[in-house]
């Protein structure tokens, strides 16, 4: 069985240039499949870590009815419903009041407007939110402190800044303590947060500013409220207090002026449309492995008919069939693993180059999904040579010329 | 008696016509003989060699080798057979390219299942008797024509063969490598072993002790050596 093993390897070893075209369709194939995979997992667990960090028990009340017909998230009606808003403190303060419900509070109201620092301006997100806002949205500050609930209660016009907002309209000047003007209204600079990135394409945290919400709805003359997010008592139990919270919401607003999202609803839905890119991707690539396997055949036929007089000489000699099939069978499935190998290799250094801009992780399953895939695919595609070669007659093959 | 073929037939199917290869061939051949297969191209002496050294299976006929019916066998315990029994000489040599002299030496012994080191050392030895003990790692190409066809007869002992198939040994040869050669061939014959050779050349056939000679499929005459230039008293079995 051992000395098989070692012919096999050394016919592979003795055609080394055809070895590595032959190889390079699974390289191809392995390394696409395994690459692909990895960005999805790797998007789907940034995803997952991103909420939990916000913990698991958190709901979030938007205005009107964002769901479509069908249940699932429309953007239509979520227009018509930001144009409707009737969510205003009143809901807070009924919020507030459900104790044995939820624990926390944290309603929002966003705008857009200018910040300015001395000649330079930038267009930020402003965002009114309450003390707790920091706590219940798992805002990290670099520099500085949150705004307190004093300021929140006095309507304080202090302003803690997003990492980009700081760094084009300060650079390397210490913002904190100095004064920016906010739609033309001077606020006081308490603290910056944290560098966060944007997540796939949406608002970047980076670019907003964060301002008591008492500030805010006097400032932009309003009482409505863009969205509140609310932790529920209990995690296990976050369907039973969802449901009590629309109860008591049912009180004050109709069935369609708001709607309550669970947090982990918001991550199954896009783990799973995740999930889909990632096997339609990973199957686009698994095309390639194929066709890597059809150049293995390819070259096995090749290399079978090449050889059909050393194949003769060795039944003359006392090989089976069945050596013959087992000989050629392991060249094809080397082959196809070398080819995994090196395809795995390039997609971990793939996956480290791209690191730094897509979360990217390779799994032991994708690894083990690889090297299972490729070597059935060498010894499928290699059974048919192997068969030819192991049928080959030894006076048929030692007469070939 | 070591080799007997009854009534040995071979026939193919080509296209409308029936060839028959070989046709009611019977023959003995006994432990240390000698025998030189002769006739003209199509005479049935190259299928002969085929069917007697069990590459292929016979048509019909029965052939005995060391007493037992090997027309019974299949296609797995007819490699085995081969393995064990019989040692090939060819015409094209036939060695495996961009492999050592050694490893070819020993690649019997592979499907044999004997242990490498084993191998090694009986490839060796072989090696040395047939005096290219220095030329154990030379590959094919990096040996002449009659060091090459002497690699192949080393490899055809290796096994300690019950006979030994040659099949226009010196076919491929200048002359003074066939010389080499056929006088290997006649060393083989005084240590006893049983060699059986297809070969064109009356000068070859000479180191032969019988002749048989075919024509269309059948033997036409069996018996001492006409072209025998050197004599040794072994029994001619004569049908």
């Amino acid at each position: 069985m051992k000395d098989i093993f070692l012919i096999a390897i050394k016919a592979i070893l003795t055609n080394k240039v055809r070895t590595f075209l032959t190889t390079l369709g699974i390289i191809i194939g392995v390394s696409s499949v395994v690459l692909l995979t990895s960005v999805g997992t790797g998007l789907s667990n940034f995803v997952t870590k991103e909420f939990n960090e916000l913990g698991a028990n958190r709901a979030i009340i938007f205005p009107g009815d964002i769901f479509g017909d069908d249940g699932s998230f429309s953007s239509e009606n979520q227009r018509s419903a930001f144009a409707n808003n009737k969510l205003t403190l009143r809901e807070v303060q009924v919020l507030e009041r459900m104790r044995d419900d939820v624990i926390a509070v944290s309603p929002l109201n966003l705008q857009s407007d200018t910040v300015e620092f001395q000649q330079k301006s930038k267009t930020a997100t402003v965002l009114g939110g309450m003390a707790n806002l920091a706590e219940v949205n798992n805002i990290k500050l670099e520099n500085g402190r949150f705004f307190n609930q004093i300021e929140e209660n006095g309507g304080s016009t202090v302003v803690v800044l997003g990492f980009e907002i700081a760094d084009s309209l300060f650079g390397s000047i210490d913002p904190i303590g100095k004064r920016v003007k906010v739609g033309g209204q001077t606020f006081t600079v308490l603290g910056v947060a944290e560098k966060k990135g944007s997540s796939f394409g949406g608002p970047s945290y980076d670019t907003y500013v964060y301002i008591p919400l008492k500030t805010v709805l006097k400032k932009y003359d309003t009482n409505k409220i863009s969205q509140i997010i609310v932790k529920t008592k209990s995690t296990e139990n976050i369907d039973q207090n969802i449901k009590n919270i629309e109860i008591e919401l049912g009180k004050r607003l109709k069935d369609d002026e708001f709607s309550v999202v669970n947090q982990a609803e918001i991550l199954d839905t896009i783990n799973q449309i995740l999930g889909i890119l990632t096997a339609g991707l990973g199957g686009i690539a698994g095309i390639s492995l194929l066709v890597g396997g059809i150049g293995i055949m390819n070259i096995m036929l090749v290399s079978v008919t090449e050889r059909t007089r050393e194949i003769g000489l060795r039944k003359a000699l006392g090989a089976t069939p069945n050596l013959i099939m087992f000989q050629f069978l392991i060249e094809a499935a080397v082959l196809s693993v070398i080819g995994g190998g090196i395809g795995l290799l390039l997609a971990f250094l793939g996956t480290l180059a791209i690191q730094s801009f897509i979360p990217a992780e390779v799994t032991p399953g994708a690894i083990g999904l690889a090297l299972g895939v490729s070597t059935v695919v060498g010894l499928i595609f290699g059974a048919a040579p192997a068969r030819r070669a192991a049928n080959l007659s030894p006076i048929e093959a030692l007469r070939y010329e | 008696m070591i080799l007997e073929l009854q009534n040995v037939s071979k026939h193919y199917q080509m296209g409308d016509t029936l060839i028959k290869a070989l046709d009611g061939v019977s023959l003995k051949v006994n432990a240390g003989e000698f025998v030189a297969i002769m006739g003209h191209s199509g005479s049935g002496k190259s299928t002969f060699l085929q069917v007697a050294s069990m590459l292929a299976q016979p048509s019909s006929g029965k052939i005995t080798l060391r007493d037992k019916d090997v027309t019974l066998y299949n296609e797995v315990e007819r490699a085995l057979l081969r393995n064990r029994e019989i040692g090939f000489v060819f015409q094209q040599f036939n060695l495996l390219p961009r492999t050592s002299a050694i490893d070819n030496v020993a690649l019997p012994l592979v499907y044999a299942k004997v242990p490498e080191r084993e191998r090694r050392e009986r490839a060796q030895k072989m090696l040395e008797r047939v005096g290219l003990g220095d030329r154990l790692q030379n590959t094919p190409s990096q040996l002449s024509g009659g060091q090459q066809q002497r690699v192949a007869i080393a490899r055809a002992l290796i096994n300690d063969p019950s006979i030994i198939f040659a099949d226009e040994p010196t076919g491929n040869l200048d002359t003074k490598s066939g010389e080499d050669i056929k006088k290997f061939l006649q060393e083989l014959h005084t240590e006893n072993r049983t060699i059986i050779m297809v070969t064109h050349e009356e000068n070859v056939a000479a180191i032969a002790t019988r002749l048989v000679v075919f024509r269309d499929g059948t033997v036409v005459s069996d018996g001492k050596n006409k072209y025998a230039k050197y004599k040794k008293n072994l029994p001619v079995q004569v049908e």
